[in-house]
């Protein structure tokens, strides 16, 4: 990642800040005990502008001439994060600060060359396919990437109002670690449906009825989310479509 | 989704809220021939209450030979109710829990002849607030017959039990009955995991509250509490039968739901010496039954929702209940009784809403399984 993109990543998150739209899961994290996200206080604006933040909570500068709920142009937002980020190191002289452009970006090698194909060669296994090129780092990202995923279908499963629900229930409290979830046994005739049903059909079920909430759209992240945290609590069981 | 779909408590719910509606277009002469009216259509479909319990015939009424060998004279037979997690929300939040709680009572109170006492098992409330509490002693002032208290988890962790023993006493005691001794145990004691996280009181109920929130700690009786147990059973000969209530099982079932009593053996160590002891506990809401050594344990139903069967762990000797059907949202569900008979030991009867209730039958749990065994399941646990 470049220096440029990283401290244009900031000046977003930064901005989402200060217009107030923070992603806070409400019950369920603070479930686990974690402590709370910490709320920067942004400055008054001075002369008029828009004050934006590092994410040190601390830098910080006015863009004068911006609106609040205006749009930087790009070149504005670019001028304005290199003066953050150089106003953060004048403060900072001694912090060790890599800047990612003038690192080298390690050379393309060939696969034969990479430790993945040194082990793949020395062990007699198939070589050069895309698949076996993928790096250690690679599948930690993707594990990293899943497990999040995984965890917002958890932190919906144990809070029914972020479903909709009315009534103070939620998934997890007839179905503890999703236990009797089965969705392994979808498709299947859903008797009470009388039609053939898939898991999302049996949530979105459970969400209307039970929790008196509103069905979800298939497409719905949260849907999507609480299917992934099902399945991945039923991980080494055989699939078995319609069991009864 | 389309009609069909919807379960039984919705469209319930939907059809009363159409009546109330309609209802408030009424004077007070046509109010009345709608409410003639409808007592009409209620009784034309058979809907008196209690439709649900169907009573079993009452177990060994004379006292048999087992009673001689236990070295006991048999003291008469008894029997006793139970209703138990009803887990009740503020009535302005959640009718469901409540309707199914009345429900309870009224099955215990359609008994006949009555029950001597009933036991309530646990988790009156859901969140532990004093308005879920006063709903549920509300509720259970109805019964005709005496109840005897017990808490649970739920009734407990939002203020350390103030408001439960406030309105219900101390919440480990005995008693003598009909020459069996009882005991009622505070069994959910949890070690202190919230000062440490800076929780706030509804922080710490919310954490116990979740049966699959690994943050909380294990239930225990204590340290003090097993040291009160045995002073009490000082008292008591060891051929007097034992009738003990707790909350959770006394027993390890399974650790990640607090299907579980940490110091269970400790416990059963001071329950060791007696001829004759049964354990009924709730929290684990399904049909569950074990044997160890001379202790006889039978788990409570709720009348709030049905618990799955825990992954592992489930005692060898439990026959399992069918699986509830989710779209009706009583199976699973009941209440029960549990007859005491000459000989010290207990028979019980699941009253299971909406389904034939089953009678587990001492015999078949001291005989470890050789006799007496319960109905199978048709569709066990997936």
């Amino acid at each position: 990642m470049s220096r440029r993109s990283i401290a244009l990543a900031t000046a977003a998150g930064c901005a989402a800040i200060l217009a107030g739209v923070a992603y806070a899961p409400q019950v369920l994290r603070a479930q686990q005990a974690q402590p709370p996200l910490p709320i920067h206080q942004v400055p008054q604006a001075k002369d008029g502008g828009v004050v934006v933040m590092l994410c040190d909570g601390k830098t910080s500068m006015e863009v004068k001439g911006l609106k609040t709920g205006e749009s930087m142009s790009h070149a504005q937002a670019v001028e304005v994060t290199r003066e953050l980020m150089a106003q953060w190191q004048r403060e900072h002289p001694n912090e060790k600060w890599e800047i990612a452009q003038t690192e080298q970006a390690p050379a393309p090698m060939s696969y034969a060359a990479s430790a993945a194909g040194a082990k793949a060669a020395s062990k007699g296994m198939q070589q050069g396919d895309t698949y076996a090129s993928f790096t250690e780092r690679d599948y930690k990202i993707w594990k990293n990437e899943t497990d999040n995923f995984v965890a917002e279908g958890k932190d919906l499963f144990h809070d029914g109002a972020a479903l909709g629900g009315t009534i103070g229930v939620s998934c997890d409290m007839c179905h503890p670690d999703a236990s009797n979830t089965h969705p392994e046994t979808y498709p299947k005739y859903q008797v009470q449906l009388q039609k053939v049903a898939l898991l999302r059909d049996m949530i979105d079920w459970c969400i209307e009825n039970p929790v008196k909430g509103k069905a979800l759209d298939p497409n719905d992240p949260k849907l999507r989310a609480l299917e992934a945290y099902i399945l991945a609590q039923r991980k080494g069981v055989p699939l078995d479509y319609g069991k009864h | 989704m389309a009609a069909r779909h919807k379960s039984v408590e919705t469209k319930y719910m939907e059809e009363r809220d159409a009546v109330l509606r309609g209802l408030r277009g009424l004077d007070r002469r046509t109010f009345l021939k709608v409410l003639a009216a409808s007592a009409g259509a209620v009784m034309a479909k058979s809907l008196m209450p209690p439709h649900t319990f169907q009573l079993v015939e009452v177990a060994n009424a004379a006292p048999d030979k087992s009673a001689a060998t236990a070295g006991m004279a048999g003291q008469p037979p008894f029997t006793f109710a139970y209703v138990s997690d009803t887990h009740l929300y503020p009535r302005t939040l959640n009718q469901r829990f409540v309707r199914a709680a009345v429900k309870a009572v009224e099955d215990v109170n359609a008994l006949d002849p009555q029950p001597d006492f009933v036991l309530f098992g646990g988790d009156l409330a859901q969140l532990g607030r004093r308005e879920e509490l006063d709903l549920g002693k509300q509720i259970l002032a109805e019964l005709k017959a005496p109840v005897k208290m017990m808490v649970g988890e739920h009734d407990w962790f939002y203020d350390l039990g103030d408001t439960w023993q406030e309105m219900f006493g101390p919440p480990n005691y005995s008693f003598d009955w009909k020459g069996v001794h009882v005991v009622v145990l505070m069994s959910v004691h949890e070690k202190d995991f919230w000062t440490a996280r800076k929780m706030t009181p509804a922080e710490r109920m919310h954490t116990v509250a979740g049966l699959d929130n690994g943050i909380q700690s294990r239930f225990e009786v204590g340290d003090d509490e097993r040291k009160w147990l045995s002073d009490d059973l000082a008292k008591v000969p060891h051929t007097t039968p034992l009738l003990v209530f707790s909350h959770s099982p006394l027993y390890k079932y399974y650790r990640n739901w607090n299907f579980w009593t940490d110091d269970a053996e400790q416990v059963q160590a001071i329950l060791k010496p007696y001829n004759h002891v049964t354990v009924i506990h709730g929290h684990t809401h399904q049909m569950l039954y074990n044997q160890i050594g001379n202790i006889s344990f039978y788990g409570m139903l709720s009348t709030a929702w049905p618990w799955p069967y825990a992954p592992t762990g489930l005692p060898t000797l439990t026959v399992q209940m069918n699986r509830a059907d989710p779209f009706d949202q009583f199976d699973g569900l009941g209440d029960g009784r549990i007859n005491v008979r000459p000989d010290g030991l207990a028979d019980k009867i699941y009253s299971l809403w909406d389904r034939n209730p089953v009678t587990v039958k001492a015999d078949y749990l001291v005989s470890h399984g050789k006799t007496a065994r319960p109905p199978a399941p048709q569709f066990a646990s997936y």
